[in-house]
């Protein structure tokens, strides 16, 4: 297949259908939503990191006027070895049900342990805390390095890596892939660098706290409303963890304020629903900022040993990757992404690379844009400049050097399409940023960046309204600017304006199955589900016509809008008006599972200052370029580049999760866990690279994961290089570059 | 327990009379750190008391020798004040420093006081600025200056029926300014990891005759640091001189390690600080001679 490269409205730029509401304050967010009779659910929360619950009486908290329900992990399902499968990766049962609620053991501080549901909030809170539970506390290990050292507190007695029993560890999972011969390589290499850099855990920082409502019908039918990334995942999940039937489920999404991964599971609703459910009321939880910092999946922090061997005509030849990664309490499964994807910018033959994960008494990590790959690369791409400067070649022309392309190979083993790092490479290259020079005292840093991208199931409806307007269902969440280009797409193909089509994120029941709004994928898979859905409406169309006209089908042709023969035509708002007439009701659904997906890939360039005597460091300019295949609304693309810059940048210089020694969270709100604030950033300067996706109508690669991959190591790059202040354990925080400028030789 | 009752009285005498008959009241200022501490479950007054109709508490007064700044005057009216601002602009940019508009439209230089957070913005220019507390009690007045005025974290010298009127300044003198600086991990939303305030007087010849530097965030409470500002009297403030305050201050600091940074950062920094701060006001003094 190739690519369509001719577009009346693809690559426009028209103002985005959900902008008015969001901007005037009526959009509806996750906590937005209310019931008659509605109730309120609390959550009571473990005081300990590590303990284990002897017994947990909720008779205080029943007895009290106005309390309708409680409920503890008991009401829950037995895990058992369940796994269940889902969009972007399987998850056990045992390591989702204890992030909902645990089941008799406490593996970090604030995890649930019980609930409450009573006639207002404040009353739920306070029957939660007459809840009385016995905990034998346990010493808590935080630190993943700690965890893995002898002595330190096991987590799970019963868990072992390769799955057959030995002396307990915290050792999650352990995978090594390899490909050639990347010791003998390194034999043969004329400069060797070899480095370790750690990353601290951090949280996606989504602005939305999560929240529900849950009704349950006469016939225990459950109707649940909340702010998630995948509405068909979490009725999925919600009914594996409360042994409720998936035909007995319905989940309506809300307006959504951010996820990035987070919301793409379940917290409060398995809970909500079980107190719905206990009290015959509409229930509703809503979580607070600390709980959400405190109760659910960050990503994980990293520990990074990347060697990297080249010789001296500039060509990488071995790597060797070893990379530790924090999982937290249960599995979150981080230790492939380095494994598999750590050397993938790269033409290596002989390079090996091992991820592995550790049990620690801190909440269960969740994806985050592009999961695990930010610290990674961040070793990777600061070993990579390294390699270049000793080398004494440009960095950017070292990449161009060494820069993957169709047919190469990577460590999963199939070749390569049609990608654009090399178009990234070059653009970036060409740009103003980087030929400027670099102001006096300050320091430039390029990094690049992969993910992989994926395309999974998705599906789409066209309902044609007698007045020729078009209501465009999906299951899709809308987190980037997905109506937008929905509506975009529909358009393109029918040929008809774009404000006749109301494009609209609707309930498991109203549109077929869609996963999970992640992987970069949905601008790719469900928008390949709305063409798919387009065609055959064009199709359908153009049948109708053949029938009215006596005419061969094939000879009818769609264009502008219209159908046509000859000199005669017919336009689509005619065909909408007469649809009675001619066949009934004009609706298409569509659904795929999408193997389309292009991997993604981004150039950085970052110049900062950094004040000598403080330490602390200021983005002066930021340049993003990154390949998106075919941005369908550029201005959404380049909102998800500056967007994952943003974030990218706030990771390298001041985030991180900060835990006491009783595995206590001791930042957990955005006062003392510091995102960038707006003037904490240049403007980010954006290019999109367009390289077609061959394997997609309109070209189209997922273009929201890939920008939070390079910025930590082109800020650390860059403050290296405004003074040779070299942090090999991040974030870039004031202390830390003032300690390093001290020590620097 | 929830609010029972929220009282905005109109004098000085009613506002004592609800507080004297009411000990689980609480003064309302700007409220921009109590309705927080409710919200966090830290505090759980059952009576409210605004101030902010009482005129002593919102006068903003400059006279030939004193600057008048009433208790639950906003930052926002303080630091917009022409004469203030230009009499103290460190002052002014510490209270701007303090929130967004919005919550300098609320919030007060008192309230700050009150609330004695070690890293508070606005109490460092307090004292480098000289300020003194004027206090009401059911036994009198008192005045005591800001500095003696914080007893620890979170706590003042306020007895149960006593209120925070005034915060009374003297008047800067000629060739007198002074200027208030940060040290926080962003450009805002954020709360200082260090702090100074620093006043300085310099004559025609550009000798300092008087200095008062203060800090913040790295102690208890703020501190007036009285050999910092013993160093540069006399000096034309040389980097010797400068140097010598440095060395003060950070002799008189005290910090905490704690998840803003490090006592050893924080040791560093705010000399760092103090060197910039006094830079500052001795520019801001030569720029206003030169005007």
């Amino acid at each position: 297949m190739n690519a369509k490269q001719e577009f009346k409205i693809v690559g426009t730029r028209p103002i985005r259908p959900d902008g008015l509401d969001k901007v005037t304050g009526r959009a509806r967010y996750g906590a937005d939503l209310n019931m008659q009779g509605q109730i309120y659910g609390h959550i009571l929360r473990s005081p300990h990191a590590h303990a284990n619950i002897k017994s947990i009486d909720c008779s205080n908290a029943l007895a009290m006027e106005g309390v309708l329900a409680v409920m503890t992990g008991e009401d829950l399902a037995e895990p058992g070895n369940i796994v269940l499968g889902s969009g972007e990766g399987a998850i056990a049962l045992k390591d989702l049900i204890p992030m909902v609620m645990s089941q008799g053991k406490v593996l970090f501080h604030a995890q649930a342990v019980a609930a409450v549901a009573a006639t207002t909030a404040a009353l739920a809170a306070e029957a939660a805390a007459a809840i009385e539970i016995v905990y034998e506390v346990l010493p808590a290990v935080t630190d993943m390095h700690e965890a893995l050292a002898d002595g330190a507190p096991i987590l799970h007695s019963d868990r072992f890596p390769d799955g057959k029993p030995k002396e307990p560890t915290n050792l999650a999972a352990e995978i090594t892939m390899q490909v050639g011969e990347p010791d003998a390589a390194f034999e043969r290499a004329d400069v060797i660098v070899e480095r370790t850099y750690s990353v601290p855990m951090c949280h996606q920082g989504y602005i939305e706290p999560h929240a529900c409502v849950v009704r349950v019908d006469a016939a225990k039918r459950v109707d649940l409303w909340c702010c998630t990334q995948g509405h068909f995942t979490v009725r999925q999940y919600t009914a594996a963890v409360t042994g409720i039937s998936l035909g007995n489920i319905r989940v309506t999404p809300s307006e959504i304020g951010g996820g990035f991964g987070g919301k793409t599971t379940v917290y409060l609703e398995p809970i909500a629903v079980i107190l719905a459910q206990k009290s015959g009321r509409p229930v509703k939880i809503v979580m607070d900022r600390g709980d959400v910092f405190r109760t659910t999946g960050p990503a994980p922090g990293a520990t990074t040993r990347v060697k990297l061997g080249a010789t001296k005509d500039g060509r990488l030849i071995a790597a060797d990757v070893e990379c530790l990664m924090d999982s937290g309490a249960y599995n979150g499964n981080p230790a492939g992404i380095p494994a598999f994807m750590a050397t993938a910018c790269y033409k290596l033959t002989d390079a090996r690379s091992s991820g592995r994960s550790v049990y620690t008494n801190k909440p269960k990590i969740h994806a985050y844009r592009a999961p695990s790959m930010p610290q990674v690369t961040l070793a990777f791409e600061l070993v990579i400049n390294e390699v270049a400067a000793e080398l004494k070649i440009d960095p950017l022309e070292f990449r161009l050097n060494n820069a993957v392309e169709e047919g190469d190979v990577n460590m999963m083993g199939a070749p390569y399409k049609r990608i654009g790092l090399r178009e990234c490479l070059e653009a970036a290259r060409s740009h103003p940023h980087y030929q400027s020079s670099v102001a006096d005292g300050a320091g430039r840093g390029i990094a690049a960046g992969y993910w992989i991208n994926a395309g999974m199931q998705s599906s789409a409806t066209l309902n044609v309204s007698p007045d020729g307007s078009v209501s465009l269902l999906t299951g899709s969440p809308d987190i980037g600017g997905s109506r937008a280009s929905m509506a975009i797409m529909g358009a393109e193909v029918l040929g008809i304006p774009l404000e006749t089509i109301y494009p609209q994120v609707v309930a498991t029941d109203a549109v077929g199955h869609c996963d999970v709004t992640g992987g970069s994928r949905t601008t790719l898979a469900t928008g390949q589900a709305v063409i798919q859905a387009a065609d055959e409406l064009v199709a359908e169309l153009c049948r109708r016509v053949a029938l009215e006209w006596d005419v061969p089908e094939d000879e009818v042709m769609w264009s502008d809008g219209a159908a046509h023969h000859g000199e005669k035509s017919l336009s689509f708002k005619d065909l909408a008006s007469r649809a009675s007439a001619m066949g009934g009701p004009l609706t298409v659904s569509s659904s795929l599972n999408s193997t389309s997906a292009s991997p993604g890939f981004g150039v950085h360039i970052c110049d900062a200052e950094v004040d000598k005597e403080t330490g602390r460091t200021t983005i002066t300019r930021y340049t993003v370029v990154q390949d998106a295949g075919k941005a369908i609304h550029p201005t959404y693309v380049e909102g998800q580049m500056q967007g994952g810059a943003a974030q990218g940048i706030g990771w390298a210089l001041n985030e991180e999760y900060v835990y006491n020694d009783q595995g206590v969270l001791e930042n957990a709100g955005f006062l003392d866990y510091r995102i960038p604030v707006a003037s904490d950033l240049p403007f980010i300067d954006t290019v999109i690279v367009e390289v077609p996706n061959p394997l997609h109508p309109y070209g189209v690669k997922g273009v929201g994961e890939v920008p939070i991959v390079p910025p930590m190591p082109a800020v650390a790059q860059a403050v290296f290089d405004s003074g040779n202040i070299r942090v090999m354990d991040l974030p870039l925080n004031p202390a830390k570059v003032a300690a390093a400028i001290i020590e620097a030789p | 327990m929830a609010v029972q009752e929220f009282v905005a009285p109109k004098s000085l005498p009613e506002a004592q009379g609800i507080f004297a008959n009411d000990g689980s009241a609480s003064w309302l200022a700007g409220g921009t750190d109590l309705l927080v501490g409710m919200r966090l479950g830290m505090r759980d007054p059952s009576r409210i008391i605004d101030l902010k109709q009482i005129p002593e508490l919102m006068a903003l007064e400059v006279s030939d020798d004193s600057i008048l700044i009433g208790a639950a005057a906003s930052a926002y009216d303080i630091l917009h004040n022409s004469e203030i601002g230009s009499l103290c602009p460190g002052l002014a940019d510490a209270l701007d420093l303090i929130g967004s508009t919005q919550i300098q439209g609320r919030c007060s230089a008192g309230g700050n006081l009150c609330n004695a957070s070690p890293a508070a913005d606005s109490i460092p220019a307090l004292i480098a600025n000289g300020a003194v507390c004027r206090i009401l009690g059911s036994s009198g007045e008192r005045l005591l200056p800001v500095e003696d005025f914080l007893v620890g974290p979170g706590k003042n010298a306020l007895k149960a029926d006593e209120l925070l009127v005034q915060l009374v300044l003297p008047k800067p003198m000629l060739g007198t300014s002074d200027a208030y600086l940060r040290l926080t991990p962003r450009t805002e939303m954020d709360i200082a990891v260090a702090g100074t305030g620093v006043s300085i007087t310099l004559d025609t010849a550009g000798v300092c005759t008087a200095a008062r530097v203060a800090i913040g965030a790295v102690a208890p409470t703020a501190l007036l640091v009285e050999a910092a500002g013993q160093a540069l009297v006399g000096s034309k403030l040389e980097d010797e001189a400068i140097d010598s305050a440095v060395t003060a201050v950070r002799a008189a600091a005290s910090p905490i390690s704690d998840k803003r940074g490090s006592a050893q950062y924080r040791t560093h920094v705010v000399g760092v600080l103090v060197k910039r701060a006094i830079q500052r006001a001795q520019a801001r003094i030569n720029a206003g001679a030169k005007a």
